[in-house]
């Protein structure tokens, strides 16, 4: 399998090497880093070179790395039925940085791209319809940036004097607990309180 | 009548609608009864999935598969199971891969069942859902046996599954499948020959194999449309390699192939349950269910009263959980409805840092503007059906 795909890495590279920033093999799986600017030309590079075909869209996400310059990952999953394999593209970029939209390459593309955008507040170019998708209408903030709480900001309910949903900010009941079950003996780089002087 | 009272018709569909299956709102635009443009709606049913396992360590994480495409729980646990599997590198000993794979055909049965009598319901059959929800309570039996419960097992975990069978029920799910397929028989006779059915869902919603790729469709929907092609074939996981089973592949790519291959698939699911059952009676009748790493599986009730060793374990595993090395994986399986993938990406913690659920309703239900355009008002329903949606992984 890692052959295989040693073989469909060094093929890309060499036919455009310009396009690939770097490519990597680890799992069984290939991840191929590129820029935004490179990223349509490649995609439609794969799609339509006869001996890749990596004609089915399987998936675009974002991934949130808030201590990174350019913070999100945007991934994209492709399979190629013809050869039996998959590929991973990873594009990086920054907070206020716009990706071309995949939607004219693979028309799936479309909600996936409104999800990322809904999610994380990754902007897609060139997208025909870029509104919010599985949030509630109206909704403010992007719920799976690693900045944003878990509980939210806003909750709903009936109000049975106006006769309507309204919405409040979150109250509740005990505080949002986060347990740490991380042993302090190994895998933390905070110091317990009361053992600041155990390493002096 | 005059050229200026000609005008397009828009009509809210759904949210709470019998034949959208769930909390879909489509806006549908229509010039007389033809379709011209659907916008659907989702997310009524969103539940921030992907959000909560951030917060869960691994094992946590694993229930809230089964609430996702709740028709066939086990199925998505298993693509969870892959790919923690593949991260940390975990073998599955034969039994509990036969476990799995038995379990995850039938919740394909129970999938395929309830997909298939309720497309009948919503062009008018009453009777197919009857004939086939008592065999979905049969199989559902056979969860609870099985995890306790009848919906949310939370019966396969990273490293094989849960608990062992107990023979009895082996044997049970053996003499369940002929029955079975008799009951499938009368179900194919109510519906493949009937011409009301047909006439609903022959030549409607029709895609070519080439949209089909591009638009991200996957499973039934493009074995529909031609194309052989089926992850338990091609790219095989657990023992699906040594089963004997085919793949049946349309011709027309319309809602009427898409049944019909929803009907055969059904009896090549018994076929694999029977090899199964087979196996897990003869050669692999004994023998662990779950890989023997203790750092991973959780040790046995009765072994953590005696070793000091597995109460440790115990201890450890459920508090803090394992930690998966840092790296990133996407595993995918044949789900009943399509490519059911998930990507994770691990820091090393015993949280997943990111999880995306890759649902195949999502990219199906996308298509919904591009099959339905010039079509009836009617067939919405119809193709709807045929799409095989269900909410929760849809709007996860």
């Amino acid at each position: 399998m890692s052959e295989a795909l040693r073989d469909l890495s060094a093929h890309i590279a060499e036919m455009h090497p310009e396009l690939v920033e770097s490519a990597d093999i680890a799992f069984g799986e290939l991840t191929v880093m590129t820029t935004p600017e490179k990223l349509i030309p490649l995609l439609t590079f794969l799609r339509d070179d006869v001996q890749f075909g990596f004609i089915n869209f399987i998936d675009i996400c974002g991934v949130d790395w808030p201590q990174r310059e350019k913070r999100f990952d945007v991934v994209y999953h492709l399979l190629s039925p013809r050869q039996n394999t998959r590929i991973r593209i990873k594009v990086l970029v920054a907070e206020d940085e716009p990706v071309p939209s995949a939607f004219g390459v693979y028309p799936g593309a479309d909600w996936f791209e409104r999800e990322a955008w809904d999610m994380y507040g990754i902007l897609f170019t060139g997208h025909p319809d870029l509104r919010r998708i599985l949030t509630d209408y109206g909704f403010e903030g992007h719920p799976l940036r690693k900045d944003f709480p878990t509980t939210g900001f806003v909750e709903v309910r009936y109000d049975d004097a106006a006769k309507r949903v309204v919405y409040e900010p979150v109250e509740l009941r005990q505080e949002f607990r986060s347990f740490d079950f991380l042993s302090p003996w190994e895998g933390t780089d905070y110091v317990l309180p009361g053992d600041e002087k155990a390493k002096v | 009548m005059n050229e200026h009272n000609v005008r397009n018709f828009n009509i809210n569909f759904g949210p709470q609608h019998p034949a959208a299956h769930g909390v879909l709102r489509l806006v549908l635009e229509l010039d007389g009864e033809i379709v011209e443009r659907v916008d659907p709606h989702i997310g009524l049913l969103h539940r921030g999935t992907e959000k909560l396992i951030e917060t869960k360590t691994y094992l946590q994480a694993l229930p809230y598969f089964d609430r996702l495409d709740y028709v066939a729980p086990m199925v998505q646990e298993h693509a969870y199971c892959l790919a923690v599997e593949k991260l940390l590198g975990l073998e599955i000993p034969i039994r509990g891969q036969l476990i799995r794979v038995l379990y995850s055909e039938i919740s394909r049965i129970l999938s395929h069942l309830l997909n298939v009598t309720t497309q009948a319901m919503d062009v008018g059959a009453l009777t197919p859902p009857l004939w086939g929800f008592e065999e979905r309570e049969k199989l559902m039996v056979f969860y609870e046996r099985a995890s306790g419960s009848r919906m949310h097992a939370a019966y396969f975990r990273p490293g094989g599954v849960h608990q062992d069978l107990p023979p009895e029920l082996v044997e049970d799910i053996g003499a369940w499948c002929d029955p079975f397929l008799g009951t499938l028989d009368d179900i194919d006779e109510l519906l493949t020959g009937n011409r009301i059915f047909k006439q609903r869902n022959v030549d409607i919603g029709v895609v070519s194999l080439e949209d089909c790729w591009a638009w991200g469709f996957s499973g039934v929907m493009v074995r529909g449309s031609g194309a052989a092609w089926d992850l338990r074939k091609s790219q095989p996981y657990e023992c699906y390699a040594d089963m004997d089973f085919d793949i049946p592949i349309g011709k027309n790519g319309d809602c009427f192939d898409r049944y019909v291959i929803r009907m055969i698939e059904m009896r090549e699911s018994v076929k694999i349950m029977k090899q199964c059952v087979n196996r897990l009676m003869g050669d692999a009748k004994v023998g662990p269910v779950s890989s023997l790493d203790g750092k991973v599986v959780p040790p046995k009730r009765g072994e953590m009263k005696r070793s000091m060793e597995a109460l440790i374990h115990h201890f450890k595993l459920y508090t803090e959980g394992y930690h998966v090395p840092a790296g990133e994986v996407y595993a995918a399986v044949e789900a009943p409805k399509g490519e059911f993938g998930v990507y994770l990406v691990a820091d090393g913690t015993n949280k997943p840092y990111r999880l995306k659920i890759r649902a195949p309703g999502y990219a199906h239900l996308q298509a919904m503007d591009f099959m339905c355009r010039g079509h009836q008002l009617a067939d919405v329903s119809a193709i709807l059906g045929s799409l095989d949606i269900v909410f929760g992984e849809v709007d996860r």
